[in-house]
């Protein structure tokens, strides 16, 4: 319906309105367009062409072939980060959008205080990820170091967890929102239906209630996944690897190939592609497959 | 609404009503705790961090004020500098993108279409792909300073904005803009007295959503900006903690708070238009 009416009056643009729009062209185009050339379409085809090369300045650059790739998956460092990112990303996923779901079902749920516990719980999305990483590593040592005779830069787990802790803190309040957003889109005469015919309330929640807020689950798991793979400041700040690089997640990693290494930077750049794939096949994948299961349903 | 809930259901809502103000106080806590500590002495910061400040350790603001006096560079300068950045650069991304996204809509040509899905293809790269090749073309450029910048982040943050922009646009009708074609007004005053007025709420929710990046944001303009002259506040506090040498932690604990109390202040006096901007945002996936 909107694709007809957008075609017919654009088949009315089409003539003088549109040769006129054009004189406009400079003016509303280029500014956007240019420093979109300058700050995205240049740096990333130019960050593709330098994965092939060597270097440590951009002046002196050595055609290496896949040789950088080669290395980048060679490098222990950097398979380790993989893994910790992975098994980091599943827990936070899980966790975030099974809490995010339970608070947001109960606050849809027209208890006292809804507005205000909605308040909070989204308040820490707004502080940024360094100021986060060291409210959180000044209370997480305070409680390792008093408990558990250690403290997050000595033991890796604790820096997993610490981490986990802190995503959850930062991002349960942002997909509360999303899927408050959602279940409100549930109609009661469903419910109301369901409860006459018997349904119980797992049975409401499966059939019923997971099935209308399927988009806002696809948003969420997206965000989420998206989020905690290409996390970097609050890595940054928490932990910033320690101990021993044990707790570098992939972005970090980049980071230190690039910016605290000696050697050829040519190998940061063919990790940085690597992780540009990695995102997109995990962004388009979670699309696909979270996308053909609303249609099922 | 309560007044036809059975009795049981009443005693749920009370008992969840509990559970969730003892959650919303464990919430806060991590902000208070940082509050109570940006007020003691840094060395019972790191022996005590949860105990309330003692006559010995009671500091009052000398925190806060050798925090914002402190080293080489003062905190007051950063704050400067990233008001400064987010102010312009959310404006220039507001205004440029606001019209490219129109006129990408309303042209349609091939390159339009072109420009349309470079910007959604760029929100899913992640920065440390351009990271190195990126702050080599700003140095090259000279857009290395905070009055420069804001056009990297114009190029970087476009893809969002075009893309938030276009979406509202599609939905408005081409006959508003048409009867003001006929009164004799040209591209750009349809633009501004027509379309702009209608896309106010997507304004505000774009503006929302680039402010917290921008504000927030680390590594860009710590990789851009020449670091000897100009600092932000994430950056400002990551040297704090993480340089070398004594950490000061009764002066980081008191800028971390200086960087709360805006965000607090400015989130409960809109509140409305954050939850609505962030929401809009997330419709993206």
């Amino acid at each position: 319906m909107k694709k007809t009416t957008k075609r017919s009056s654009a088949a009315v643009m089409n003539r003088s309105q549109r040769r006129s729009m054009r004189a406009f062209a400079p003016l509303f185009l280029l500014p956007t367009v240019a420093a979109f050339c300058i700050g995205f379409v240049w740096p990333f085809l130019q960050g593709i062409y330098l994965s092939f090369f060597r270097f440590k300045t951009l002046k002196f650059t050595t055609f290496v072939g896949f040789d950088n790739y080669e290395k980048a998956l060679e490098d222990e460092t950097f398979l380790r980060s993989f893994l910790f990112t992975v098994a980091f990303t599943l827990v936070s996923v899980t966790v975030i959008n099974l809490v995010a779901f339970a608070i947001a079902f109960v606050l849809t749920k027209g208890i006292k205080g809804s507005t205000v516990f909605r308040t909070v719980f989204f308040m820490p999305n707004l502080i940024g990820g360094i100021v986060l990483g060291y409210i959180w590593k000044m209370i997480l040592d305070g409680v390792i170091i008093r408990f558990l005779g250690s403290t997050l830069a000595l033991n890796a787990t604790y820096g997993f967890w610490g981490l986990v802790i802190l995503l959850c803190w930062q991002q349960i309040g942002y997909m509360m929102i999303i899927y408050i957003a959602g279940l409100q889109n549930v109609p009661t005469e469903y419910l109301e239906a369901a409860k006459i015919d018997g349904a119980g309330s797992f049975q409401i929640l499966r059939h019923i209630i997971i099935p209308t807020v399927m988009p806002s689950i696809t948003i969420c798991t997206f965000l989420t996944l998206t989020n905690s793979f290409k996390l970097f400041d609050q890595n940054l700040a928490l932990t910033g690897g320690a101990p021993f690089r044990q707790t570098e997640m992939l972005a970090l990693n980049i980071y230190q190939s690039f910016y605290n290494s000696v050697s050829n930077m040519g190998i940061g750049q063919a990790k940085a592609v690597i992780f540009f794939v990695a995102v997109v096949i995990i962004a388009l994948s979670q699309l696909y497959f979270t996308r053909s299961r609303e249609v099922q349903e | 609404m309560t007044s036809h809930l059975s009795r049981g259901t009443r005693t749920v809502n009370t008992v969840l009503t509990v559970i969730f103000s003892f959650l919303a106080i464990v919430w806060i806590l991590p902000i208070v705790i940082v509050l109570v500590n940006s007020l003691k002495s840094s060395s019972s910061i790191a022996l005590t961090p949860f105990q309330l400040p003692t006559a010995d350790t009671f500091m009052g603001f000398q925190n806060y004020v050798t925090g914002i006096n402190n080293g080489n560079y003062p905190f007051y300068m950063s704050a400067f500098y990233s008001v400064v950045i987010t102010v312009f650069s959310v404006a220039l991304i507001l205004l440029c993108t606001s019209m490219a996204a129109w006129y990408i809509n309303r042209v349609d040509s091939l390159f339009c279409k072109v420009i349309y899905y470079l910007c959604i293809f760029s929100m899913v790269v992640p920065f440390q792909m351009v990271m190195f090749t990126l702050s080599k073309t700003a140095d090259n450029l000279k857009l290395n300073t905070p009055w420069t910048i804001p056009i990297i982040y114009l190029g970087f943050g476009a893809g969002l904005a075009v893309f938030l922009f276009s979406g509202f646009i599609k939905s408005i009708p081409l006959e508003v803009e048409q009867a003001a074609d006929m009164d004799g007004c040209n591209a750009l005053q349809t633009f501004f007295l027509v379309d702009v007025p209608i896309m106010k709420s997507t304004y505000i929710s774009v503006a929302i959503l680039q402010t917290m990046w921008v504000w927030n944001d680390y590594l860009l303009p710590y990789l851009v900006l020449d670091r000897t002259k100009y600092m932000t506040i994430p950056i400002h506090i990551q040297f704090l903690q993480g340089s070398f040498g004594r950490v000061d932690y009764g002066a980081t604990m008191a800028m971390i708070m200086m960087c709360l109390i805006p965000i607090v202040v400015i989130y409960i006096i809109c509140q409305k238009h954050i939850i609505k901007g962030v929401l809009s945002g997330a419709v993206k996936g």
